[in-house]
């Protein structure tokens, strides 16, 4: 149903975005047929590297009009192969669109191109006091990327996630039209809210070419307290006790010593406290000094109340550094302890995290197999990887399949859902339709229809 | 063994400005902590103490605030501290400086072991460490990269040089100064903040010295002047490598081995 790309529309795309932006064959490195996880591979027939909105346009209307797929791609940093051009035709690749176009000081915004990496971002908006909340761990993904995922990250609990700071978007639709989503505007009631639609919907319905992001003030004031447990189980049920505090960390990450393990042999750098086996993490910050100790005591004396060992001050860059450049690590660190491993990126209630990691630790016995964790005990976000170290190929095949399916029957059980940050691409839209059920993927089906009638937009993936 | 450590309280953050008339750090409003560089001597200090048994104190000088930097240490878990403070002792130069803390051990008591951070992040000159065993009459050992053994009459040391790596016994007692990165300093712990009280912190003044000539401290006792402060160049330097996948291999693992990286 799909035509390939010809020498013919190879000219016509070189024409577009000029010759030394289109590779194919085997020009294109093999890093292009994969993400960093989604478990797929396939080579694009045409790798093209965009420069504008405009030359997007002309090459969808070149791609509608032949039939053509077309895959977007950022960083590749995805986890569930949503950047994978599974049907082959073109991988667009935004990663040249790179400018930060606006800081609008009166409105609090920053426009950017896609392309711009998420610690450029960051950076930027810091050297000009202000700070872009959404905080994912991968910091060299882009913010096309980010968006279109609706990337969660870590300062999730207090400022919420991606799309909570997407004011306005340039997309371009499959046919290859220019349409503005949304406005520079704190409120809007007018009408579905499509810009909302298009943040998360991984590339499946347009191609984000610009967004206006909603900034905050930069908090002058940022602690973490690093607060050890004897056991995992004290360390989560921790967590909803927080909260009934009535104060709002910026962040509360768990993680256990096997984690921390893994990220000093992977980072060659040792942690400052691996003398216990639980950890959680929480980051206060605010404007004054006094009110950021008045929070973070209040916290520590809770925990220590409720038999935490101690509570870890970590308040300086130095301190900040070497215990949250462990936390960055733990994902890659995790894939470098084992041969092969795939993740379960759940959302449960956040009472209901114990008794989620609980359940994995079970199974990690049952089926014989390692199931390191780590993840957002603040927002019920868990990152679970199962790894396959000696499991032949077919043997991992069936303890994945069957990991996956328990793990994501509990979620269900739980009140959860398939994913909290990383999405759902290729990799986990099976589960989706399990968990979900036909009517709301039929309703998301219809909706890709309305946007993407040729269906080659990212074919293949969320819900087909 | 009596383990001392010496610290430092300089600017919480490397973009201190510098008035452009004066030529003076602005410290105005802006926070202090430990010399990053102390941390790691702190560490040292407390952990050869659980290994091998014994005590750590600190001492720091600077003006009565440079209290909260003992308290911090002493929630990392240091025994106690003193504060030299004196307005006598300011403007201090290395020498100034390394003459008053020599004062102020001597005053403190003997030590087995003093321990030093390699330099400061504020002053970075990397010399008191040294003139304060020159002071005292002990031996010195700069960029000690760990220690390996301790006996009740020596240390056997690891200590870097710029292009080798040497191992030596010192005689006790001695100073040595700990380079950057050889450890990870354990966090200030809040249980032990709840605990910790003023009187954990001890303050020694000019009047409390053995050397009552003022002309040996602060800036009269200084034997260089400041000319010109001026905030660091930023390093933004860039390397490219290019050739085969071989040679740049090769280049890369030189560029590492060549700045002991790895």
């Amino acid at each position: 149903m799909y035509s390939k790309v010809t020498n013919d529309d190879i000219k016509a795309l070189a024409k577009i975005v000029g010759e030394e932006n289109v590779l194919f064959g085997d020009e294109i490195s093999s890093d292009y047929a994969h993400d960093e996880l989604g478990g797929i591979e396939k080579m694009p027939e045409i790798l093209v590297r965009v420069n504008s909105t405009e030359e997007i346009s002309s090459v969808m209307k070149l791609a509608w009009e032949r039939t053509i797929p077309v895959t977007v791609r950022g960083s590749g940093t995805g986890l569930v192969g949503s950047a994978v051009a599974v049907e082959g035709g073109i991988l667009l690749e935004t990663t040249k669109m790179n400018k930060i176009l606006e800081l609008d000081k009166d409105n609090l915004t920053v426009t950017v191109q896609p392309g711009v990496l998420l610690m450029e971002l960051a950076a930027f908006a810091e050297e000009n006091d202000f700070l872009y909340p959404p905080d994912p761990g991968e910091k060299s993904a882009t913010i096309g990327g980010n968006i279109s995922t609706n990337a969660g990250g870590m300062r999730a609990v207090k400022y919420g996630v991606t799309r909570d700071y997407v004011r306005a978007l340039t997309v371009v639709m499959p046919n290859g039209e220019i349409l503005p989503l949304g406005g520079k505007v704190a409120k809007n009631s007018s009408g579905y809210s499509l810009k909302d639609l298009v943040v998360g919907s991984e590339g499946t319905l347009c191609i984000i070419t610009e967004a206006v992001l909603k900034l905050v003030p930069l908090p002058k004031v940022s602690v973490s307290l690093l607060v050890p447990f004897s056991d995992m189980k004290s360390a989560i049920e921790a967590v909803p006790q927080i909260f009934r505090s009535k104060v709002t960390p910026t962040a509360i990450e768990y993680m256990s010593r096997d984690t921390i393990l893994f990220s000093e042999s992977y980072l060659g750098k040792r942690f400052p406290d691996t003398k216990n086996d639980a950890y959680i993490l929480l980051t206060f910050d605010g404007n004054t000094d006094e009110q950021v100790e008045a929070d973070m005591k209040v916290v520590a004396d809770l925990c220590l109340e409720i038999g935490a060992i101690d509570a870890y001050i970590v308040d300086t860059d130095e301190r900040k550094k070497a215990v949250w450049s462990a936390r960055g690590a733990f994902l890659e660190a995790i894939k470098a302890s084992t041969t092969e491993m795939d993740e379960c990126d759940v959302v449960v209630p956040v009472n209901k995290v114990d008794e989620f990691i609980k359940f994995t630790h079970a199974l990690a016995e049952e089926m014989n197999v390692r199931i390191p964790s780590f993840g957002h005990a603040g927002d019920g976000n868990l990152h679970v990887y199962i790894c396959r170290d000696s499991l032949d190929e077919k043997a991992w095949e069936e303890v994945l399949e069957k990991c996956f399916d328990r793990m994501y029957d509990e979620a269900k059980k739980l009140g959860g859902l398939v994913s909290g940050e990383h999405g759902i691409g290729y990799a986990k839209k099976g589960f989706l339709k399990e968990l979900y059920g036909d009517t709301p993927i039929a309703i998301m089906q219809g909706i890709k229809k309305v946007f993407d009638e040729k269906n080659i937009l990212n074919p293949g993936k969320i819900c087909f | 063994m009596k383990i001392l450590v010496c610290i430092k309280q300089v600017p919480g953050s490397s973009n201190v400005e510098v008035d452009p008339v004066t030529g003076v750090l602005k410290r105005d409003g802006v926070k202090s902590k430990m010399n990053p560089y102390d941390l790691y001597a702190l560490e040292m200090g407390l952990s050869l103490a659980e290994q091998y048994g014994g005590s750590v104190e600190t001492i720091t000088m600077g003006p009565p605030q440079a209290k909260s930097v003992i308290m911090e240490a002493i929630c990392m878990g240091a025994q106690g501290g003193t504060v030299l403070s004196d307005r006598k002792f300011a403007g201090a130069d290395v020498l100034a400086t390394a003459y008053t803390i020599s004062q102020g051990l001597k005053k403190i008591g003997d030590f087995d072991l003093v321990i030093c951070g390699k330099q400061t992040t504020d002053g970075d000159t990397a010399q008191v460490g040294a003139e304060v065993s020159e002071f005292l009459g002990i031996s010195n050992v700069a960029n000690v990269l760990s220690v390996d053994n301790v006996t009740d009459k020596d240390i056997s040391v690891t200590a870097s040089l710029d292009d080798k790596v040497v191992k030596m016994n010192v005689k006790l007692p001695c100073l040595i100064s700990v380079d950057g990165d050889i450890n990870s300093p354990r966090l200030p712990s809040y249980k032990v903040k709840q605990t910790v009280t003023d009187d954990m912190v001890k303050f020694l003044s000019f009047d409390d010295f053995e050397d009552k000539n003022p002309d040996n401290y602060g800036l009269s006792g200084s034997a260089t002047q400041v000319e010109r402060i001026f905030p660091p160049e930023k390093n933004t330097e860039k390397h490219s490598i290019s050739g085969t996948p071989e040679e740049q291999t090769a280049e890369l693992f030189n560029l590492i081995t060549s700045r002991k990286l790895i």
